[in-house]
């Protein structure tokens, strides 16, 4: 799914209570996050629940993509994970980086809905991103 | 025995009679964390501060004076409330943990040396659990913990595992903040003086459902703070047998502390001055007086009952549910606190859904991430009541959690 197409399915939703119920469904579609990934050093500090994050590059194509696994045992949590993945589909390090992700987050509402420590959280899983692709885009200017 | 009129209670609260969104009412179980606060105690800051507000101890003029007399009236109340045997063993304090801080460094000062023991809990908040740990390391001290029961008792039987000569300092809570689980304060007391040790309190979660009854059961010293018992936020209470007030330090200085100041030493003001540096939170602790007035009206026993039969209630019906845990002990050892987990429910989803039908709990490691290791989850659903919870807060909180339990799909989900 596109953020696209997630955001003019989130908008045709009356109110939050209904937002909440589809992140929660969105959350129950994510890809399947392999077992063994589920270690120490992916674990995303500042969540309430546990969350894993793994970035990597996929350089199949004539671009290379950022590309994200993650996986929460929280249904909530991975439904945030999803509006993440979604944001960040198909996007070079660069464009990850110039990605707008508080805008997006402010156009869902989510900043108001979400308590300090969710909000954390998420935060949490964006800097490891960010991170991650600008350990990329500096690694490639300095070669 | 007469019927505890819970409504009747819940109508002084101001906070609790709103009507919220899609015509939801509150439903309060955070207490724990910090209870509401009566009408009366609200007017009674409001009169503080629009008819004779001034700083205390310090101007002899109409305010001053009057501001003095309503603060030593809040001390003394306070002083009874706690079976304390003088107002000037009642210190008014920035909250617990600014109190419990004061008392684990200023008794380090001189009485924990290298080599010497302090004797705490692995079901301490991180409030009596951090400062003793620190100052462990600080003065090479040893940190040990008396040992517990599955069920999260503390095992007595085993405390002289852990119980040694070198003990200086037992310090434990009346009632934990997340297993419920209340400690045996005067058996306590016994075990600490046996050996030369002093026995402090954390009176957070005990002192709002109990007694206290700090000269029977020998405590040393207790600290509570005013905002889990109805009172206001800002302004906590560090009690003190006589002595051993004066055998602690002050660790925070300024003004109204001192008896003199010379250029190169100072000397200190008695208690409890000598703990109320610089301008004390004197609306706060003078709502913190008519708070413990609230209480007596109401009447702490009957609070106590009708807190237990919430428990009990609660518990009961909440077992229903599978794939549940409680923690802690039986109801006989534990007062108005339900922790829980479901299998299958995460903490975090539940509080979300929860909070929709306006059911407020606390999720989370409530501040004692050691306990929390025991338990071995990083996280567990807190309920706790207070004088105005009744059984509809039940209901409600039943309810939610079918709705929870409902929305989120738990028995047909492969990702748990």
């Amino acid at each position: 799914m596109t953020i696209q197409e997630l955001l003019s399915e989130y908008e045709e939703l009356v109110d939050w209570e209904e937002q909440c119920d589809y992140l929660i469904d969105i959350g129950r579609e994510l890809p399947v996050f392999p077992e063994e990934f589920k270690t120490d050093s992916n674990i995303v500090h500042g969540c309430q629940s546990r969350v894993w994050l793994v970035a990597g590059l996929d350089q199949s194509h004539d671009h290379e993509f950022v590309r994200l696994q993650a996986d929460s045992d929280a249904m909530i949590v991975r439904g945030l994970i999803a509006v993440l993945l979604a944001a960040y589909q198909n996007k070079t390090p660069q464009q990850v980086l110039d990605t707008d992700i508080e805008g997006l987050f402010e156009r869902m509402g989510l900043n108001r809905h979400l308590s300090s420590s969710r909000r954390n959280g998420l935060h949490g899983m964006v800097e490891r991103i960010r991170r991650y692709a600008s350990e990329i885009v500096g690694a490639e200017g300095s070669q | 025995m007469t019927e505890f009129d819970y409504l009747s209670v819940r109508a002084q609260f101001p906070v609790l009679m709103q009507t919220l969104n899609r015509g939801l009412r509150p439903t309060f179980l955070d207490s724990g964390a910090s209870a509401q606060k009566p009408a009366c105690v609200i007017a009674k800051e409001r009169e503080v501060e629009e008819q004779y507000f001034a700083n205390a101890y310090r101007g002899r003029y109409l305010f001053g004076a009057r501001v003095d007399d309503e603060l030593e009236a809040a001390r003394q109340k306070v002083a009874v409330f706690l079976g304390a045997s003088s107002p000037q063993q009642v210190a008014f304090v920035p909250g617990c943990t600014a109190g419990l801080n004061m008392v684990a460094f200023g008794w380090a000062n001189k009485h924990i040396h290298p080599g010497d023991e302090i004797l705490i809990t692995l079901m301490e908040h991180h409030a009596n659990f951090v400062p003793w740990q620190q100052v462990a390391l600080e003065r090479s001290a040893n940190l040990r913990f008396i040992p517990m029961t599955d069920d999260g008792r503390l095992d007595l039987d085993r405390i002289d595992e852990v119980l040694t000569s070198r003990t200086k300092v037992i310090s434990v809570c009346g009632m934990s903040n997340v297993l419920g689980t209340i400690n045996p304060i005067a058996e306590l007391a016994k075990i600490a003086h046996s050996s030369g040790a002093i026995l402090v309190v954390d009176g957070a979660q005990s002192v709002p459902h109990m007694a206290s009854r700090v000269q029977e059961t020998d405590v040393d010293f207790l600290v509570f703070s005013g905002h889990k018992l109805y009172g206001p936020t800002g302004v906590g209470v560090l009690y003190g047998k006589a002595d051993r007030l004066e055998a602690l330090d002050p660790t925070v200085f300024g003004g109204h502390m001192i008896d003199r100041v010379w250029a190169d030493r100072s000397t200190w003001a008695t208690a409890p001055a000598k703990f109320e540096a610089g301008t004390l939170p004197i609306v706060q602790a003078i709502g913190l007086g008519a708070a413990v007035d609230w209480v007596n009206s109401v009447g702490l026993e009957a609070i106590h009952q009708h807190e237990q039969n919430l428990l009990a209630e609660a518990t009961r019906r909440l077992s229903d549910f599978p794939g549940i845990r409680i923690f802690g002990p039986g109801l006989e050892h534990k007062g108005a606190i339900l922790s829980f987990r479901f299998d299958d429910l995460h903490p975090e989803d539940l509080a979300l859904m929860l909070d929709r039908k306006a059911v407020f709990t606390r999720h989370g490691h409530h501040c004692t991430m050691p306990l929390h290791d025991l338990l071995g989850v990083s996280a567990t659903t807190r309920v706790s009541f207070g004088a105005y919870n009744g059984t509809d807060d039940i209901d409600a909180l039943v309810g939610a959690i079918e709705f929870a339990r409902e929305k989120l799909g738990v028995s047909g989900v492969q990702n748990k």
